[in-house]
C-alpha cells in the first residue's frame, strides 16, 4: 500500500493526514513534495498526523527529519501526531523522539502551535 | 520450510525497488513460518529490507548491469539471511554514528544501525567486487512448533 496524504486546515495549522507506508520509493518522495508544496504556499505550521502510517523505514525516518529541518529553517514548525507503536519505537531507538515535538491529541497539538 | 529441517532459498535480482520489496516479503514469510512473534517478524523484515536497500541503492547504485543476491536459510536454531551486492564495497567501521548529536538531524545513515538493532548478529564480508551482509536471528523459546 503506497502512501496517501490529505491536508486540512484547523485554526491556521496545516494538518497532514498520512496513511500507508513511508519508505524509499513509496512515501518518502510524496512526503517531501507535499511539505515543499505547503511551504511554497506559506503554510509553515505543520502537524504531521502519522496515525494511519503502517510502516516506516530508515528512508522514511530520514524524510521526517529532513521535513522537520526544512520547515524549521524557514521559520516554521513541524510536529508529529498520533504515532503508532512501531513509529514510536523507531524514534526512540534512533534518539529522535526528543528531537520531535510529539503529540497524541489533535486539539492540544493545534493549540500548542497557537501558543508558540 | 517446515519442522526443524533446514531449508534454503536464494534469488539473484536486478537492482531495483521491486527487488527490495520482494526480498522484504520473502523475509517476512520466512520469519512467520519460523514461528516468530509479530514484533520479531516486523523487525526481521525491516532489517532485511534495509540490507536490500543498501545493496540496491548504495552498493549497486541502481546499476542495471549489477545484481543483488539474497539467500534465506532456516537452520535448526536460526534464520540466516545473506544479501550481497556488486558495488565498491562497504566498510562498516567508517559509518558515522547516527546517534551522535552532530548526526541526529541527518536525513540518512540509519539503515545499518537499524539492522544491527533488530538482528541478533550482523556480519560484513567484502566480495570482489561488493559486500555481503549476513543477518542472523536466533530462534528462541517463543518459536512455535511447526
Amino acid at each position: 500500500m503506497s502512501m496517501k496524504i490529505k491536508t486540512r486546515q484547523v485554526d491556521g495549522i496545516t494538518i497532514m493526514d498520512c496513511s500507508g507506508r513511508i519508505t524509499l520509493g513509496e512515501g518518502s518522495v510524496q512526503l517531501r513534495d507535499a511539505v515543499r508544496d505547503l511551504l511554497s504556499k506559506g503554510s509553515k505550521q505543520i502537524l504531521l498526523n502519522l496515525g494511519d502510517v503502517t510502516y516506516i523505514d530508515s528512508s522514511g525516518i530520514g524524510e521526517l527529519v529532513s521535513a522537520f529541518t526544512t520547515v524549521r529553517n524557514q521559520g516554521g514548525d513541524l510536529k508529529l501526531l498520533n504515532l503508532t507503536k512501531k513509529v514510536h519505537d523507531l524514534l526512540q531507538i534512533t534518539k529522535l523522539y526528543t528531537v520531535f515535538d510529539v503529540k497524541d491529541d489533535e486539539a492540544s497539538a493545534v493549540a500548542s502551535f497557537a501558543r508558540a | 520450510m517446515g519442522g526443524s529441517q533446514p531449508s534454503q532459498v536464494s534469488y539473484t535480482l536486478e537492482s531495483s525497488l521491486d527487488s527490495v520489496n520482494r526480498v522484504e516479503q520473502t523475509a517476512e514469510e520466512m520469519a512467520r513460518k519460523a514461528g516468530l512473534e509479530e514484533e520479531e517478524i516486523y523487525r526481521v523484515a525491516m532489517a532485511v529490507r534495509e540490507a536490500a536497500v543498501n545493496a540496491v541503492l548504495h552498493g549497486n547504485s541502481y546499476d542495471p548491469e549489477k545484481q543483488i543476491t539474497a539467500s534465506f536459510e532456516q537452520t535448526a536454531d536460526s534464520l540466516v539471511i545473506r544479501i550481497a551486492d556488486q558495488g565498491k564495497g562497504l566498510n562498516p567501521e567508517t559509518l558515522p554514528d547516527p546517534l551522535a548529536p552532530e548526526n541526529l538531524l541527518r536525513g540518512s545513515g540509519r539503515g545499518i544501525f537499524l539492522i544491527r538493532s533488530f538482528m541478533d548478529e550482523v556480519h560484513f564480508r567484502q566480495l570482489q567486487p561488493g559486500t555481503e551482509l549476513t543477518l542472523i536471528k536466533h530462534l528462541g523459546t517463543a518459536r512455535s512448533a511447526i
